[in-house]
């Protein structure tokens, strides 16, 4: 009896000790929905006075002084020369006759919300600004520089036609896709330069704080208003741009315009951001 | 070649406010360029705005105003529908201008 009852109780123990190893391996599989929903809480909790859909707003969402001056601006869009280029580019025809819209669903318009998205066949992400690019080499053109002017222009007009539309990133569950995320999330958390900071330094322990005069944007939803106007640029810049800055400015060496490992943060951080509206092209201090 | 001027002018109550931007270099000629040299200057030097044949406002603008300008004012004595003549000169002969509804 006693013995039957102990060998019952040894493998209580056993399964609690099995269950308990299921569970840490749990936490260090990739597990973006998880991610997601710790993401945004975090955010949601910190802020509990900015409206979900402001934090595509970035430093306007925490800064009501900000915030007048930009009601202001957006009367007046300094994007707006940008917009009414990259409309024009969208609707000139290439040389073989075809346009940027046969490269697209939807003719390229009001599509903006799906990119990134992995591509099953190549077995990598494909931004927004990768695809324009390949689709005018596709067309005989040559590529564009990813960082402003041309590529700004017409990513202005393609996110434009998606204002509102909501982030709808996929994760295929393939294991291609899941290291694509993993490794976006990874350069996100990991400290780099001479500054030592990650991404997260700056727009996840600290939006809303200053850091010299400007005002850090939250991470939740900070693609949303790509490209930018950016004042301190003088001009328009892209995401490319926007991560190559973001890495001199802590004093490291910035990759190449559209790495994989930009081309991933930008898959991890659009995903975190899934549901929100988009609202480029967006003006910036 | 898209105009160069974006204008907006509403009338309301006695006077009508005008807001515009202009797209333009505004090279200082104090800058240089990747490879050292300097970017000579290019910039506007008279932008004016023409209600009724009378100026009702004139910007003397030299080096230190920044790339694509923006300017709001207001100004008395127009209707609503009435024409807004807008146009600038720079430092290289170069022009544009534009007439605009007031709204």
């Amino acid at each position: 009896m006693f013995g039957a009852k102990m060998l019952r109780a040894v493998f209580a123990t056993v399964g609690v000790l099995l269950l308990g190893l299921a569970q840490s391996a749990a936490a260090d599989s990739v597990n973006p929905q998880a991610d997601f929903k710790a993401f945004r809480d975090y955010f949601t909790k910190r802020f509990p006075n900015v409206p979900l859909n402001d934090f595509v707003n970035g430093p306007y969402s925490m800064d009501a002084d900000l915030r007048k001056q930009w009601t202001a601006i957006e009367d007046f869009p300094p994007y707006q020369f940008a917009l009414d280029k990259g409309q024009e580019m969208f609707a000139t025809p290439f040389k073989n006759g075809k346009t940027y819209g046969d490269c697209f669903a939807n003719k390229g318009i009001g599509i903006r919300q799906n990119y990134p998205y992995f591509d099953d066949k190549t077995g990598e992400v494909v931004t927004l600004e990768l695809a324009l690019n390949r689709c005018r080499q596709a067309n005989g053109e040559e590529p564009f520089s990813y960082v402003k002017d041309d590529m700004a222009a017409l990513t202005a007009y393609m996110a434009f036609t998606s204002r509102g539309k909501l982030f709808d990133i996929k994760i295929p569950n393939d294991p291609r896709a899941l290291a694509a995320y993993e490794n976006g999330k990874k350069y996100f958390y990991t400290r780099r330069g001479q500054l030592n900071f990650s991404c997260a330094s700056c727009h996840v322990q600290s939006p809303g704080e200053h850091i010299r005069t400007e005002v850090l944007a939250p991470a939740l939803g900070i693609l949303a208003a790509m490209p930018i106007y950016r004042s301190e640029w003088g001009g328009m810049g892209t995401i490319s741009r926007r991560f190559v800055t973001c890495n001199s400015q802590v004093r490291g060496v910035p990759l190449e315009p559209q790495d994989e490992n930009y081309r991933d943060v930008e898959y991890y951080l659009s995903y975190m951001s899934n549901g929100l509206p988009i609202s480029g092209p967006g003006s910036r201090p | 070649m898209p105009s160069t001027i974006r204008v907006r002018a509403t009338a309301g109550g006695d006077t009508t406010e005008v807001q515009a931007l202009v797209q333009h270099p505004m090279d200082s000629g104090f800058v240089k360029d990747a490879s050292g040299n300097l970017i000579p200057p290019h910039h506007i030097e008279v932008l004016e705005f023409e209600h009724g044949g009378k100026a009702v406002f004139t910007a003397l603008w030299g080096p230190a105003v920044a790339k694509d300008p923006y300017v709001k004012f207001s100004f008395k004595g127009a209707q609503k529908g009435d024409d807004l003549t807008v146009s600038w000169v720079d430092n290289k002969g170069q022009s544009d201008s534009l007439v605009a509804k007031i709204q």
